[in-house]
């Protein structure tokens, strides 16, 4: 696969009068990549995405789009990108095709080549039965699919999605899913999400954003082996003192979170599970539950937007 | 160019697909149509000796004159959406991340809605054309009248274009058009006897009086200038705000 770096995001920043919503964020998607932008409301993420694709215009710093500029040379770098704001930009009062042609249309496909790609758009979101359908009546994860239909019918390299599925029920959830991972094959996919493990799922990269900062700009897989906190919940009959758990090597902290359960976080090392175990049996605690807690993108979101911001901004950026 | 009208097409098949475009367009036609025989009917009583000058003087720039209220009272519901929607229901976005400009944008709604007032024209000069049967008509008159009608609306578009960017809600963009419009229809009659500078100031920045010249049959660049200024100016202004709206929001 090319390497090739598709979005480049310089220094942007971004004001809504004093306020800064966007602060100095800086990264690059090369082609294929699927890149998750995580982060808690209002931290800046729609903000960020629509500077990307040019209804926004930054403050200071820019933005290109396959080597072309978004504020000096819009109509080139917009032919590249296809998005998908967080409400579905659809007029209820067209029928499925009717909107599509248009979306077609304004982003430059040719006459010959509409009904191609009119097709082939509608397969790929499964709308082929729904083309001659008003849009006011469709549910709201056909009106999704539209949506995306919307960002890909001119096949463009970079497809941004703004919270593609919130509001959709678990089915079509993973059918949305499915479908990024179908998008993630041919273009580079930039997408918002509130649920972690789809991030965790879809995603090549996640950035981590919070008040207007990015925090962290990682991949998956070293987000995975880096981890250097674990933790996992362990249940006892006749538990000991919180005290006693504390003190067992390589435990950095535990929580009570009820009369029988703890949760101790240690340093990721699997022989501390071990030794728990072991001092659990041999001191007659009752240990009857200990489970590992292997979700580290939730840990580390929690984390890096909450009290330890300032530290982690500086050892990440 | 081809933006433009790809963004015309849209607007125009949305706008017709409602039943509003054909609601106003019957509202319009019934009222017009009622004056129409009105007048025509008056005029048959006067002496023979006034006859075809008459006609089009009396009848259809009668007529034309009425059209033109008509279009001053219709003109800010049809252009109140054009944006209010747009900014409501978010799909801005889609039309500011397309690789379109802002100008070509502003330029397709505009010329959506003037081929919506060409239809609306075309179907009120059909009553006057009725009268080509039997009458003699001033054909340069009635001519430089239907330019009028045109210009006329032309102005009330580009400041319905201009007021709907302002608004998220349609009901307020179509009151403050109205009122815009209103204003400078009538704005003549502020008037202070022995202040010549301030009546001509008045005069000329009055639609009805730009219109009413046009109207007598007096084809004056100075009055063509005039609905043709005032349309750019309010279309810039449109431009400049949409451009705002990314930049400044």
């Amino acid at each position: 696969m090319k390497t090739e770096t598709l979005v480049n995001v310089d220094h942007i920043s971004r004001y809504y009068g004093d306020d800064r919503a966007v602060d100095d964020i800086s990264f690059s998607v090369s082609r294929g990549e699927v890149l998750g932008f995580l982060g808690p409301n209002g931290a800046g993420k729609s903000t960020t995405m629509q500077i990307i694709c040019g209804a926004l215009a930054p403050s200071t710093g820019s933005v290109s789009i396959a080597g072309y500029d978004i504020t000096t040379e819009p109509r080139k770098a917009k032919q590249h990108i296809g998005f998908l704001p967080e409400q579905p930009p659809l007029y209820a009062d067209l029928t499925v095709d009717e909107y599509l042609k248009f979306c077609g249309r304004l982003h430059l496909i040719p006459k010959s080549k509409l009904g191609a790609s009119l097709a082939s758009c509608k397969e790929r979101c499964g709308l082929i039965d729904s083309g001659g359908r008003l849009i006011a009546n469709l549910s709201k994860g056909y009106q999704q699919r539209v949506g995306i239909a919307q960002a890909i019918i001119h096949s463009p390299s970079v497809v941004i999605l703004d919270e593609p599925t919130s509001g959709l029920d678990p089915m079509q959830i993973l059918e949305i899913r499915k479908l990024i991972d179908e998008l993630s094959q041919e273009h580079s996919v930039i997408l918002s999400t509130h649920i972690l493990s789809e991030a965790q799922s879809s995603c090549d990269r996640v950035l981590i954003v919070n008040r207007g900062k990015l925090i962290l700009d990682e991949d998956i897989k070293t987000l995975d082996s880096e981890t250097t906190h674990a933790s996992c919940v362990i249940a006892l009959q006749k538990p000991p003192l919180i005290e006693e758990l504390e003190v067992l090597s390589g435990v950095t902290h535990v929580d009570m979170i009820d009369q029988h359960r703890f949760r101790v976080a240690y340093l990721q090392n699997n022989n501390v599970l071990l030794h728990l175990a072991a001092v659990a049996a041999t001191s007659d605690w009752g240990l009857f539950e200990l489970i590992p807690e292997h979700d580290s993108l939730e840990q580390t979101f929690v984390r890096l937007t909450q009290g330890e911001y300032n530290d982690m901004s500086s050892t990440s950026l | 160019m081809n933006s433009i009208i790809s963004i015309a097409i849209n607007e125009c098949r949305r706008m017709f697909l409602s039943s509003f475009a054909w609601v106003i367009f019957a509202v319009v036609q019934f009222l017009l149509a009622i004056l129409f025989y009105l007048l025509l009917s008056k005029f048959m009583e006067l002496p023979l000796a006034q006859t075809n000058r008459g006609m089009s003087e009396m009848v259809v720039v009668g007529l034309l004159q009425v059209a033109g209220l008509v279009l001053l009272l219709i003109a800010p519901f049809v252009t109140m959406r054009l944006f209010s929607d747009e900014l409501r229901s978010g799909t801005i976005k889609l039309l500011l991340s397309a690789p379109i400009t802002i100008t070509e944008l502003i330029l397709g709604k505009y010329l959506a809605i003037m081929i919506f007032f060409f239809c609306l024209i075309f179907l009120i000069s059909l009553m006057p054309a009725s009268l080509l049967i039997g009458a003699n008509l001033d054909l340069g008159l009635i001519f430089s009248g239907f330019v009028g009608l045109i210009l006329l609306t032309s102005v009330f578009t580009a400041i319905g274009l201009f007021i709907s960017t302002l608004s998220k809600s349609p009901a307020m963009a179509a009151v403050s058009t109205f009122i815009v419009t209103f204003l400078l229809w009538i704005i003549h009659i502020i008037n202070d006897p022995g202040n010549d500078k301030l009546e001509a100031i008045t005069n000329y920045l009055s639609l009805q009086k730009h219109f009413n010249t046009l109207l007598s049959g007096a084809f004056n660049s100075v009055d063509i200038l005039y609905f043709v200024l005032v349309s750019i100016l309010f279309i810039m202004l449109s431009i400049w705000r949409i451009d705002a709206l990314r930049t400044h929001q």
